[in-house]
């Protein structure tokens, strides 16, 4: 049976976040009504001329920075030609010899929690398109070019990835950074991110790539792996059964699960790119870059590696934490809230996300804000309440029952009673409740007695409403039973 | 008045010896009797322009007016022009009315002039006679045998047949200087960058520059101040203060050096062009300025660069023609590729299909080296050309044309009509500013004197002209047409 | 570089202009002579030198990012040839 290994490489396209488009000042806002976003400039009209925006040149920069590649001093934007209705120049704008960010590579995290590195070719600027709507007007196709005109970074990676895995998991990767930098709202649902995935096979061992075929339309983490993992399929079916790959673009479709040829009369495209006439060579000078660079925040390969190094994380905790800016930046709050970043930690992908899971939420939307999660791990530390009285007051805070965990702690009287008298008191009282248990207990072997210790503290814990602290129960009672 | 010049009638109406009204009534008066002969125009503008003549004698009243309010002119019909046709002599755009103004309609609508309407021209520009129009040929005034030159040919013949005073063109590869040659009056070519292209329907952007048409350099000064600048719309303007050009027109030319190109003077030169053309040089002579012979060595290869570059750029602007936001839309579709390819076949005439195919093959795959960046090596060549030249000569000056205006249907090769602009193109190519004055006649077709200096050289290049033009009268000679009271 | 009437052809399908086998034909005759002419450019030594794609060495400025534009939708497609609830339309496009 022949071992195949699989290649794959990724064209990630990022709306970037700017206000105005990038060769116009038309807003970029999602979901307006078709056209009327869409302004002389977008809609190619007679004479019109295109004007770079600097905050795209300055957030493709700061991808380039967050990915460690070359930022040349002069890259130049040349016209790709091509007819299509929602293309209304006849041509896309982009950088097809001069992109605006060289070679680079992004840090991968896999599931053991090792690491990868995953070579970017480069990073260019580009316009999008419009859409085409097809519903029903008496058979013809709606064109809105609202979307025409927003700044696109294409980035497009070495086929540096074996697995629909690790696929998924640079997509998620080049997701944080966008996020992290801010250039993006990284919203997949709403095309702010797209991705073309191409996608070969060869037998293990083998030095040459085997023929790809490019997949469109993959625009979701999960869809990635999914459209991956049936092409893989595909094509070792298709070699073992001594068929060859024809290179090719295929559409994924996420609802047959499948990928399907888009058989487009195979008339070889020819671009005819050359520079655009109407834009000058953009030139950045080391200041601005170097200003650019001041500007960057901790991003996720730093933040794994401090959470980590200084705060002793797992590696496995520390790349979940760090995966993405609102997780990483929830987690420091309640970190530096309660003191301990491993109690932190374990609240925030234990109880918490376990809650914001059953809910689908993002940890954005989350009920419990972190500075009232950050109260609450702060009163488990320091013995104000006990572990199961900690969980009432995470459903308190998360019902919205109370503004901060020593509120609800008051309210409900959830403190935990570490006075020994009092704890006593109930001991003895348990104990007088129970002969039969008490003979029983008294009668076993020394080492049965630890389970059978179990039934006291639970009465214990009844009687105090769960607010005796356990470590004491249990050191007490043990005393007094072992007594007689 | 209909012979005077734009600063004659400036003085006239700040005098109040005509209005603005009355003076573009007389002028809408002779466009309605004399266009029908030379058809110069494919939209008169008369409501608007009664309009603008209105506000701008209102203004005036207010004491108000600047130095070319009232001013009555014309515009080629490739300046988008907000609420007017704006066809750019194309089929494609024979129902397109422009939604915005382009810059330089702005600039001058704000200075207050009178558009009369929208003067015919090549179609997209592509011309180098005006028989490439949608709207039929425009004759030239002198001799309606003649074409006008292109593609500015509607402008140059307006002017020179005294509709208007002055008019704006846009040159390529000689469309304003040409033109302003074969039909005798002035026309500027500014550096490329120094009038905003914003509005200008596009033909070959790195090239494109408009500029004034008028019967003298003065006036083409006056109309350069008021269009040249900055503009924030337009990336390749460039942010360069506009110097008061009039107030440099009195410069003595004594010690101007004066280079004259071989390759201008060669082969293919009719005699009696370079007659007239060496007359002038000796005007400058006695004016104090001395000659030099210099070489433009790759002149030669200005014109096979011009025809790789222009209609690789022009064949990628006009793909913007598809029938579906504007323009030109065939009947009853079948499918998208039948609508674009119908709609492009049926709204662009024979050249720019020509140009188009031009261009887009020579972009293709496995022609893109040979031809495109070639090409763009030799231009680069060729500006090197000009740049060594002022280090040795103030100014250059040759003629605008190898021959004089020729007649209607005689160049029907496009390769002989491509090679008519040989002293032109160049300039394009390097982006320097050019000027064509009138400096005689063949017959009865005129000849035209160009003169050619450094980027952003246009303050000396049109008091090099002007001095020309106080020593000389060519440029008040009228053709009997402008004269006819009928 | 001769031209045959494929390379027309090609030239006219990408361009999306209508061509038949008779006007491609005409097209190979002119479009011929023009490239006759511009392969004169073969002949000039342009080794080491860089391509010049605009007249003046000048670079590219940067617009600040604002929303300058308003909504001029009806305005812009008074102009448009086909136009349903402020969409432009075309003839269905097969995906």
């Amino acid at each position: 049976m022949m071992q195949w290994e699989t290649v794959i490489g990724l064209e990630v396209h990022v709306q970037l976040a700017t206000k105005s488009k990038i060769f116009s000042g038309a807003s970029t806002a999602f979901g307006a009504e078709p056209n009327s976003q869409a302004c002389a400039v977008d809609l190619g009209l007679p004479g019109v001329l295109p004007v770079l925006n600097e905050q795209a040149v300055a957030m493709a920069v700061k991808f380039g920075l967050g990915i460690n590649a070359e930022i040349p001093e002069v890259s130049v934007f040349d016209r790709k030609n091509y007819f299509y209705p929602d293309l209304p120049k006849g041509y896309q704008t982009s950088q097809m010899y001069h992109p605006i960010v060289g070679a680079g590579d992004v840090e991968i995290s896999l599931d053991d929690g090792a690491t990868k590195r995953i070579r970017v070719h480069h990073a260019h600027l580009e316009e999008d398109a419009g859409k085409s709507l097809h519903e029903d007007f008496h058979g013809m196709t709606g064109i809105d070019l609202n979307r025409a005109g927003t700044p696109l970074l294409e980035i497009v990676s070495e086929p540096d990835m074996r697995s629909a895995k690790e696929a998924a998991a640079y997509l998620k990767a080049i997701h944080a950074i966008v996020t992290y930098l801010g250039i993006s709202d990284g919203n997949m649902a709403e095309g702010s991110m797209r991705c073309d995935v191409n996608v070969s096979v060869r037998p293990k061992g083998q030095e040459a790539f085997g023929t790809r075929a490019e997949v469109k339309n993959v625009n979701s983490f999960r869809f990635v792996e999914r459209a991956i993992a049936f092409e893989v399929e595909r094509q070792i079916e298709l070699l073992e059964d001594g068929g060859t790959v024809v290179q090719e673009t295929r559409l994924y479709d996420p609802e047959a699960d499948e990928t399907r040829s888009m058989r487009t009369k195979e008339e070889a495209n020819d671009y005819r790119y050359f520079p655009c006439p109407d834009l000058l060579p953009v030139v950045l000078d080391r200041a601005y870059v170097d200003h650019l660079r001041s500007t960057l925040p901790e991003l996720p390969a730093e933040k794994r590696a401090r959470f980590e190094g200084e705060l002793g994380l797992s590696a496995y905790d520390a790349s979940v934490l760090a995966s993405s800016r609102a997780t990483a930046e929830y987690f420091e709050v309640v970190k530096d809230a309660c003191g301990d970043a491993k109690h932190a930690a374990n609240w925030v992908m234990g109880e918490l996300s376990g809650a914001l899971n059953r809910e689908n939420l993002a940890i954005e939307q989350s009920p419990v804000a972190a500075e009232q999660l950050g109260g609450l791990v702060a009163r488990v530390l320091d013995d104000t309440i006990n572990g199961k009285a900690a969980k009432q007051v995470f459903q308190a805070l998360w019902n919205g029952e109370g503004d901060s965990a020593d509120a609800i702690i008051d309210a409900k009287g959830l403190k935990q009673v570490t006075d020994s008298g009092a704890i006593e008191a109930m001991i003895d009282q348990v104990i007088a409740d129970s002969p039969v248990q008490v003979a029983q207990y008294r009668d076993a072997e020394p080492d049965k007695r630890g389970k059978m210790i179990g039934y006291f503290v639970g009465q214990v814990m009844k009687a105090s409403r769960g607010t005796a602290n356990p470590q004491q129960v249990n050191a007490l009672l043990k005393e007094k039973l072992d007594q007689a | 008045m209909h012979d005077q010049t734009l600063t004659q009638l400036a003085r006239a109406l700040a005098d109040g010896e005509v209005s603005s009204r009355e003076l573009t009534q007389t002028l809408l008066g002779r466009i309605e009797r004399l266009d029908g002969r030379l058809n110069s125009f494919i939209s008169i503008t008369q409501e608007q322009a009664l309009a603008a003549a209105d506000a701008a004698d209102a203004l005036r009243a207010k004491g108000q007016a600047g130095p070319l309010t009232g001013l009555p002119l014309a515009l080629k019909d490739i300046f988008c022009t907000n609420g007017v046709k704006t066809s750019c002599g194309s089929k494609m755009l024979d129902n397109f009315i422009a939604p915005y103004d382009a810059c330089v309609v702005e600039k001058l609508k704000a200075a207050g002039t009178v558009s009369l309407g929208k003067t015919n021209m090549d179609e997209f520009a592509m011309g180098s006679s005006n028989e490439n129009s949608h709207y039929g040929p425009v004759k030239n005034p002198w001799d309606l045998d003649a074409v006008p030159g292109g593609s500015s040919g509607g402008s140059a013949a307006a002017v020179a047949a005294g509709l208007v005073p002055a008019a704006m063109g846009t040159d390529t590869g000689g469309s304003i200087r040409q033109p302003a040659a074969f039909c005798g009056i002035t026309g500027l070519k500014p550096t490329y960058g120094r009038v905003s292209r914003y509005g200008i329907i596009a033909y070959a952007s790195s090239l494109d520059q408009a500029g004034p048409m008028a019967r003298t350099a003065e006036d083409c000064a006056l109309l350069l101040g008021a269009i040249a600048g900055h503009d924030l719309r337009d990336s390749t303007s460039v942010a360069r203060g506009v110097p008061d050009y009039r107030a440099e027109l009195g410069e003595s030319l004594s010690g101007l050096k004066i280079g004259l190109p071989r390759e201008y003077f060669g082969d293919g030169l009719a005699p009696e062009v370079e007659q007239a053309v060496r007359e002038a040089i000796k005007v400058y002579e006695s004016l104090g300025a001395s000659i030099h012979e210099v070489s433009l060595p790759h002149t030669h290869y200005a014109i096979p660069a011009y025809y790789v570059i222009a209609p690789a750029e022009a064949s990628s602007n006009l793909s913007r023609f598809d029938g579906v936001r504007f323009g030109h839309r065939c009947d009853a579709p079948s499918d998208l590729i039948d609508l674009y390819k119908r709609s492009r076949d049926e709204g662009f005439g024979s050249e720019v299909k020509r140009r188009i195919l031009i261009g887009t093959h020579t972009l293709s795959e496995g022609f893109f080296d040979a031809y495109y960046t070639q090409a763009q090596k030799v231009r680069r060549l060729i500006r090197q050309d000009f740049l060594d030249a002022f280090e040795e000569v103030d100014v250059l000056m040759g003629p605008a044309s190898p021959t004089p205006a020729f007649d209607l249907g005689a160049n029907k090769d496009p390769v002989s009509m491509y090679l008519q602009d040989i002293y032109t193109i160049a300039v394009n190519l390097a982006g320097i500013p050019g000027i064509s004055v009138p400096a005689g006649f063949v017959g009865s077709r005129p000849v035209g004197l160009q003169i050619l200096g450094p980027h952003f050289a246009e303050s000396q290049l049109l008091n090099v002209a002007h001095q020309f033009q106080q020593a000389t009268d060519w440029h008040q000679r009228r053709p009997a047409l402008a004269e006819e009271s009928a | 570089m001769a031209l045959e009437p494929s390379d027309v052809m090609r030239a006219a399908h990408l361009a999306r202009l209508a061509m038949n086998d008779v006007d491609a034909a005409g097209y190979v005759d002119d479009l011929g002579r023009i490239l006759a002419m511009v392969d004169q450019l073969q002949e000039v030594d342009t080794h080491g030198v860089a391509p010049l794609a605009h007249p003046l060495d000048s670079t590219q400025r940067l617009r600040a990012d604002e929303v300058t534009e308003r909504d001029q939708r009806d305005h812009f497609q008074r102009v448009a040839p086909a136009v349903e609830n402020g969409l432009y339309l075309v003839p269905r496009v097969v995906e």
